[in-house]
């Protein structure tokens, strides 16, 4: 606050003098000019009426000639103090005014209303740097659960569009270079409640400063960074960043992984996205060859995530540079009928448009459709703002990398396991993952599947532990039953189990849990809610592990033994 | 020569320098205390203000504090001669002037203050 006054004061230092001046010489010359009385004596103001009159003229007011009727003399004198007053309040209004419009005064002004707001918090929150696509939608995805977010971003308008956003939890935003230490700071970076960072702005040496100067100050605590070249990515994990993304490979590996391994695709889908496709969208015939139009970063990290397979890429792209020496492409954009006959497409099994124009990808897509209407459509969709024309596309696929990596980044925050199952599940084959999709389909039927994660410990599980530690065996299936009635199923299923480094994936029912375990299940989020009670609740475990309900409170016995 | 410095310093030993021809005198004679002097005073005590505005430094700080102080005692001076000429039913007498006159001493103080800490300030520049 100090800093705004002293640079208001400042500014209003000529403004001021001249008012002073202004006054001292009117009231000044008001007493020395002789005047006369009702009498008509020799009168001369004195101070008190002098400052007096000036006062009400200098705000034109008026009251007239007060004490008594002015000689032509003081008249005179009066017409200049008049001229003179009303110039000088236009000027300090005037000054006072262009202060309060001065777009450098302002920013102070909410810099430091934005800097009141972060210390004041309390609750938990995550510092989100660079709200495009991805920042956005992680935004989002942490309001829809209850977190709060502090946004800051270099551009105003995306600023703007924060404050503009209908969030039931408005998200604190700031206009400033996240890359500065000094804004990180007043965001957050240095505050307990702050649960996370995540650096995901298209600077890559931006996202390392931020990186950097959250893992100094708290190692412990969560950074995800999304990167676009091999050394940033390097240089981050070096430093234990959580999470690098790198939006064009991350994005790639999934599309890739769609392509090779649908089933496998699907599950990793239905665990990130809460809005997740049909079991009826995997690829009718996905086996055969791709035509890829668009040879840019993201074609390139495709190619690199495709190509470990059987499947033959054509590629389609205009400039000749982009390619490496000696590769075979067809040259064109692929909105062409010439190009994509060139490219063969009558025998292609699928075609995915992934240039970064929106225009032409779509143009690609309707092109290649007439020519084979048998053809797996995969399109990109580079802004959100087009997301209306996508929807009408019929594409079998949009892809929108900026939502592509949020999700990541919204699972990699809900539970950090999940990364490590879809690692696990990389590794497993086909058939194993089609057999895990049918059950988790089963198990969930057509609502959204949701993902937990808690480690056996007293602070996520504490009734597990009272039971641990009483001797008892607890086995998995306990966990999978209705807290009210054991015979019943609870709709979710254990996907990973992590004890020490041993890693195992769907375990069984009769595993016994120990100390220490760490588990993630999958299931309806109502049934993963219940189950927090079978987790938390003595009783309700007691009861689901020996089937009898010791319930110490008197009044409930009595009432059940009555009932008996 | 720094012509800001110069205006500076003009306005606060002239307001020492004002202040100071006002004490002066008997302290209950009204002749020896001259209205526009007093006048000119509390004007040039207020000019010093704004030109002591947005220093940040503790010696800016410091000197502010001072010419508000010097203010309010001249402001208060100036009411209290006001408050007898032309209110009181008593008029301007002795007692009124005596206490117009130690109100004008008590910024005498703190305008002598001003002065040395623009000496000391001055000092530490030329170091």
């Amino acid at each position: 606050m100090n800093t705004l006054i002293y640079i208001m004061l400042r500014r209003l230092r000529m403004p001021l003098l001249v008012l002073i001046f202004v006054y001292a010489v009117s009231t000044l010359g008001l007493v020395l000019i002789p005047g006369q009385d009702d009498q008509g004596q020799p009168w001369r103001m004195d101070f008190f009426h002098a400052f007096y009159f000036v006062s009400f003229m200098g705000s034109t007011i008026g009251f007239g000639e007060v004490p008594y009727p002015f000689t032509p003399g003081q008249r005179m004198w009066t017409l200049v103090c008049i001229y003179a007053t009303v110039i000088a309040w236009l000027y300090a209004i005037g000054s006072s005014l262009a202060i309060l419009q001065d777009q450098g005064f302002l920013n102070l002004i909410r810099t430091r209303r934005f800097a009141q707001k972060v210390a004041q918090l309390k609750e938990p929150f995550y510092l989100v740097c660079g709200y495009g696509t991805t920042g956005r939608e992680v935004v989002l995805g942490l309001e829809r659960r209850g977190i709060r977010s502090v946004v800051i971003d270099i551009n105003q308008a995306r600023i703007d569009s924060v404050e503009l956003e209908e969030f039931a939890l408005p998200a604190y935003s700031l206009c400033a270079d996240a890359a500065l230490p000094d804004n990180l700071d007043m965001a957050g970076l240095r505050r307990n409640n702050c649960l996370g960072v995540l650096a995901l702005t298209d600077q890559d040496n931006v996202n390392l400063a931020i990186s950097i100067a959250s893992k100094l100050v708290k190692p412990q605590r969560l950074v995800i960074s999304r990167s676009e070249n091999q050394v940033t990515s390097a240089n981050l994990a070096s430093f234990g960043t959580d999470l690098v993304i790198d939006p064009f490979r991350k994005f790639a590996d999934y599309l890739g992984l769609a392509v090779r391994a649908p089933h496998q695709h699907l599950v990793i889908d239905w665990l990130i996205n809460p809005n997740h496709r049909p079991l009826s969208s995997l690829y009718r015939n996905a086996k055969g060859r791709w035509i890829l139009c668009g040879y840019g970063r993201f074609g390139q990290a495709l190619l690199q995530a495709m190509s470990n397979e059987q499947t033959p890429i054509t590629i389609i792209e205009p400039d000749s540079n982009r390619l490496e020496p000696g590769m075979e492409y067809v040259s064109g954009i692929g909105t062409e009928a010439v190009t994509l006959q060139a490219a063969q497409v009558a025998d292609a099994v699928g075609i995915i448009a992934g240039t970064a124009n929106d225009a032409d990808n779509l143009s690609i897509l309707m092109t290649a459709r007439e020519l084979n209407p048998r053809l797996t459509t995969v399109v990109r969709q580079n802004h959100a703002s087009n997301q209306l024309m996508f929807e009408h596309s019929q594409a079998d696929y949009v892809m929108q990398p900026g939502h592509t990596v949020a999700s990541q980044i919204l699972a990699h925050i809900r539970t950090p396991l999940l990364e490590l199952f879809f690692d696990q599940l990389r590794n497993q084959d086909e058939v194993w993952a089609h057999t895990l999709i049918n059950r988790i389909s089963d198990t969930v039927g057509d609502t959204r599947v949701d993902s937990r994660s808690f480690t056996v410990g007293d602070s996520d599980t504490p009734a597990l532990v009272t039971a641990l530690q009483m001797g008892q065996t607890v086995t998995l299936r306990r966990l999978m039953k209705q807290p009210n009635d054991r015979n019943v199923d609870l709709e979710c299923f254990p996907l990973l189990l992590k004890r020490a480094d041993r890693i195992e994936l769907t375990p069984g029912e009769l595993t016994e849990l120990a100390l220490g375990d760490e588990l993630l299940f999958c299931g309806r989020a109502s049934a993963l809610n219940r189950q927090l009670w079978t987790l938390e609740n003595h009783q309700t475990l007691n009861y689901l592990i020996t089937g009898r309900d010791d319930n110490p409170n008197p009044l409930l016995s009595w009432i059940r033994n009555f009932k008996t | 020569m720094n012509r800001e410095k110069v205006i500076f310093a003009f306005f606060i030993v002239l307001a020492l320098t004002l202040n100071v021809g006002f004490v002066v005198g008997d302290v209950d004679n009204p002749a020896h205390h001259e209205v526009i002097e007093l006048f000119l005073a509390i004007v040039v005590s207020l000019v010093c203000t704004v030109l002591k505005f947005g220093d940040r430094s503790h010696l800016g700080a410091l000197m502010l504090a001072t010419s508000l102080v010097a203010d309010l005692q001249l402001i208060a001076a100036g009411a209290i001669w006001g408050y007898y000429e032309h209110i009181s039913a008593a008029g301007l007498t002795d007692e009124a002037m005596v206490s117009v006159v130690s109100f004008a001493a008590g910024a005498l103080v703190a305008n002598v203050i001003s002065v040395v800490l623009l000496v000391i300030e001055t000092v530490l520049v030329r170091r």
